[in-house]
């Protein structure tokens, strides 16, 4: 994974429309994309790919999104890509639940793509000032935020 | 047959008269002008003096067949009857004693043959010596053969006088004398005195009882004569009133004086009128001692009186025993020792005794009463010594058949010998009593039965609310099920919503290439359309969390007025668009610590709908304090076109505009009220509303400083 290259990000998602969305609108705004459809794929991809960001649905089939969390996050090679959950199910505890399992952002569906890129930003921009690297994303997008 | 033996004199001189009466005696017989008062002088004398009492004489006149009687004295009548004996009937025992020279004694058993049968006499033969016949007889009736020394010297007295007087005329005329001597001795026996007497009451006969009272011996004492004299006089005046000029009979009563007793006596006088052509009219008189008779009356007359008044005291008695037991209502009866009724009151009557004229029910009833009663009584009889025996008899209204049960409390009375003489019986009605027991009875029943229904209902009301108890649980179970639903739906339904918000997006910014403006123009109203969907979305879902109390509470402290500030930027646009005059008042305030991002979605609900329902004017974002109950107000005015009173209620119930119409003038879920008021009721606070229509309306969250305990 050279420096210079853009981030990648692994989207994390079984409803195929919502994955493809995102994919697409992050490589428009200038990601390198990856992605997985339930949790057992994400691990497998993480560690074959090693992307700079996860975006992680916690409702997944075969393993779901907590799971997966807490596996990479335990995961000595994993720890350190951050992951950003996506939760629909507003209902208490969820959003509790992802932070236990080792989410360091979440984002509660639905969420338009460029509210996406956004959160994906500032995370990535705090990482590199943690890390003291020279990783930037290469541009931002007009936001608009729904009340 | 004769009894002669030598006559012996009594002895004892104690019964010989001193001579001083002897010569009173012989004083009077030489007084005497004929031979019968001669006679009876003399007999009197031995009466008073020598107490011989049965006496007579009788003389052979020469010219009278028969002995002729010429004095008597206390000879039965009978005697004197059958004194008739001829002088020349030398057999006859009275002619042959009269014939000897010295008396004759005639025992009892040997006077059969004389008129003094049965009886035993003395017979001295009159005789002037031993030589010369003898001319009569002096017979002194005697049980004992002695002679008293009186009698012998009385007959020597009349011995020597005879003579003398018999050859005087007067003796010889009285060819009735023996009848007078007859009717003399029956008047004399007569134990009435009899007087006969002159119209003007003048004594010519008296008996021996009317001389007691109307002559007094010479010797007598003063007062015996003065007590003569009155009754001499009472019977004048008795003699001369009216009666005793009629020739009928009159009785009227006579009061005289006992001459030797002094005592009153009371006498029934008989008199009438008797002609006789030589001596004139006299007066015939006879005197009945009634006083003993009118004491016997006057006795008779008392107890009588006496009897009466008990009688009468009795009957008060008895009046007032009736009055007293027919005035108690119970029963009362008295019986003799056989169970017979002796007495009863009244209402015992009614029981008891019917007319024989009454119904043959009534009649057999009556009958069984008493037999009832009977053995009852008899029952009472075997307890001996219980002076009290209580016990319970069933009878029978005699007139309705109703049967009666009384209690009969019974009483013995006994007499001074200690025998059982009555049965006092009281019956008191039982009817009322039992009645009222079998009324506490039903009543008991009533109340056992009333508990029994409300245990039942009580019963009945814990299963009910056992019942609703497991339903409110089922129905909190479904309640949950049904947020559970609809938390999972709205997530459902977000899935693809956020597939088309994602793609819409991307259209509209290119992604796909450039876009004409209709076709920018239809993305725009599918991406408006998409977001009011997702609204409606999140609100259920808040409504849903909220009541399922799913909805958490994350309480920090901070300033209102940030969070205003906060509110108005992230508005801004609105209200730039809006040409409002958008206006802040805060106050100083404290710090409030609640859930800052409830509070906030609360304050952009209330000011959203102030910039949408106000076409002009103003809209003004204040605060206020209440240092008393320690809340602060976060107060939304407006002026705009405002709430009628009648809906102010209705706004905040879910889904409520007020135009609720299809096409709605106004955006907005309306579930946002509603959602802010059950906020505010979560974080302790409330909502309230001021507004008149078309002037604008006041909406004031209320919230507490810090949050309290509920």
């Amino acid at each position: 994974m050279g420096d210079t290259r853009n981030p990648l990000v692994l989207v994390v998602e079984d409803y195929q429309d919502a994955r493809e969305m995102y994919a697409a609108y992050l490589q428009f705004s200038g990601y390198r994309v990856a992605e997985a459809a339930n949790g057992l794929e994400a691990l497998d991809k993480t560690r074959e790919l090693m992307p700079d960001i996860i975006l992680m649905d916690l409702a997944l089939p075969k393993m779901d999104g907590w799971e997966a969390t807490r596996r990479l996050k335990a995961d000595e090679r994993t720890r350190h890509i951050p992951i950003v959950a996506l939760t629909g199910h507003a209902l208490a505890g969820h959003a509790e639940g992802a932070r236990q399992a080792g989410c360091d952002a979440f984002v509660t569906k639905p969420c338009l793509p460029d509210a996406l890129v956004t959160e994906i930003e500032r995370m990535l921009s705090a990482r590199r000032t943690e890390v003291t690297g020279s990783r930037r994303a290469s541009r931002t997008s007009g936001k608009t935020k729904h009340t | 047959m004769s009894a002669v033996t030598n006559i012996p004199l009594l002895s004892s001189a104690a019964g010989v008269q001193s001579p001083e009466a002897r010569l009173a005696l012989a004083e009077a017989l030489l007084g005497a002008n004929d031979l019968q008062s001669f006679a009876r002088q003399a007999l009197d004398w031995l009466g008073y003096h020598a107490g011989v009492e049965q006496t007579l004489v009788a003389v052979a006149d020469p010219a009278s067949p028969n002995l002729l009687l010429i004095a008597e004295r206390g000879i039965p009548s009978p005697v004197l009857a059958d004194f008739t004996i001829r002088r020349d009937d030398e057999t006859h025992p009275i002619i042959r004693a009269m014939d000897r020279a010295e008396v004759t004694f005639f025992a009892s058993t040997a006077s059969r043959e004389t008129p003094f049968a049965g009886m035993g006499f003395h017979a001295f033969p009159l005789r002037q010596d031993d030589e010369a016949p003898s001319l009569g007889l002096l017979i002194a009736v005697s049980s004992s053969p002695e002679v008293h020394p009186d009698l012998l010297w009385v007959a020597r007295q009349l011995s020597r006088q005879p003579g003398r007087l018999m050859a005087r005329p007067g003796l010889a005329e009285s060819g009735f004398g023996q009848e007078r001597m007859l009717l003399y001795s029956i008047i004399n026996a007569v134990t009435d005195p009899i007087l006969l007497t002159d119209t003007e009451g003048k004594l010519i006969i008296a008996n021996t009882h009317a001389e007691k009272l109307f002559a007094a011996p010479e010797d007598a004492s003063e007062g015996w004569r003065r007590a003569v004299a009155l009754n001499n006089m009472l019977f004048s005046a008795a003699l001369s009133t009216s009666a005793v000029t009629q020739t009928d009979l009159a009785r009227r009563e006579l009061l005289l004086v006992d001459p030797l007793e002094g005592s009153d006596l009371l006498f029934e006088l008989l008199s009438s009128r008797a002609k006789d052509e030589r001596q004139g009219t006299y007066v015939v008189s006879i005197l009945r001692n009634i006083t003993d008779l009118a004491r016997a009356r006057e006795e008779i007359e008392e107890s009588y009186r006496t009897l009466r008044l008990a009688q009468a005291e009795v009957r008060d008695e008895r009046h007032r025993l009736d009055l007293i037991i027919d005035s108690v209502a119970d029963p009362i009866l008295v019986t003799d020792p056989e169970g017979d009724i002796v007495l009863m009151n009244e209402p015992a009557e009614r029981l008891f005794n019917v007319p024989v004229t009454a119904a043959e029910a009534a009649q057999r009833n009556v009958r069984a009463n008493g037999a009832n009663l009977t053995s009852f009584v008899s029952n009472v009889l075997t307890r001996t010594g219980e002076q009290r025996y209580r016990g319970e008899i069933q009878l029978t209204d005699p007139s309705s058949g109703r049967a009666l049960p009384v209690e009969a409390l019974a009483g013995t009375i006994l007499s001074e010998q200690g025998e059982l003489v009555w049965v006092v019986t009281i019956l008191h009605d039982l009817t009322e009593a039992l009645e009222k027991e079998v009324l506490y009875e039903r009543v008991k029943q009533a109340s056992a039965e009333l508990e029994r229904k409300v245990q039942e209902a009580t019963a009945e009301l814990a299963q009910q609310n056992e019942l609703l108890r497991r339903q409110h649980i089922e129905l909190e179970q479904a309640s949950a099920l049904k947020s559970q639903f609809l938390a999972n739906i709205s997530h459902e339904f977000r899935t693809p919503l956020n597939a088309i918000l994602g793609y819409t997006h991307m259209l509209l910014h290119g992604v796909t290439g450039a876009i004409t403006e209709p076709q920018r123009k239809s993305l725009t109203r599918i991406d408006s359309n998409s977001r009011h969907l997702l609204a409606l979305i999140n609100d259920i879902l808040d409504i849903t969390r909220i009541e399922a109390g799913r909805m958490p509470l994350n309480l920090t402290r901070f300033r209102v007025s940030d969070l205003i500030d906060e509110v108005m930027s992230e508005l801004e646009p609105i209200i730039r668009r809006s040409n409002l005059a958008v206006t802040t008042r805060p106050r100083s305030l404290p710090m409030v610590k609640t859930d800052r991002q409830k509070v906030k979605q609360i304050v952009l609900n209330l000011l959203s709908n102030a910039l949408k329902f106000t076409p002009s004017g103003s809209v003004t974002l204040g605060t206020s304090l209440d240092t008393k109950t320690e809340m602060v107000g976060i107060i939304v005015r407006d002026t705009g076109v405002g709430i009628p009173e009648e809906s102010q209620s209705k706004i905040f119930e879910d889904f409520r505009q007020l135009d609720n119409s299809p096409t709605r003038g106004y955006g907005g879920t309306g579930l946002g009220l509603s959602i802010c008021r059950r906020l505010a009721q979560m974080l302790g606070g409330s909502i309230e509303l001021t507004s008149r229509l078309g002037e604008g309306s006041v909406f004031t969250l209320r919230l507490p400083v810090r949050p309290r305990r509920r």
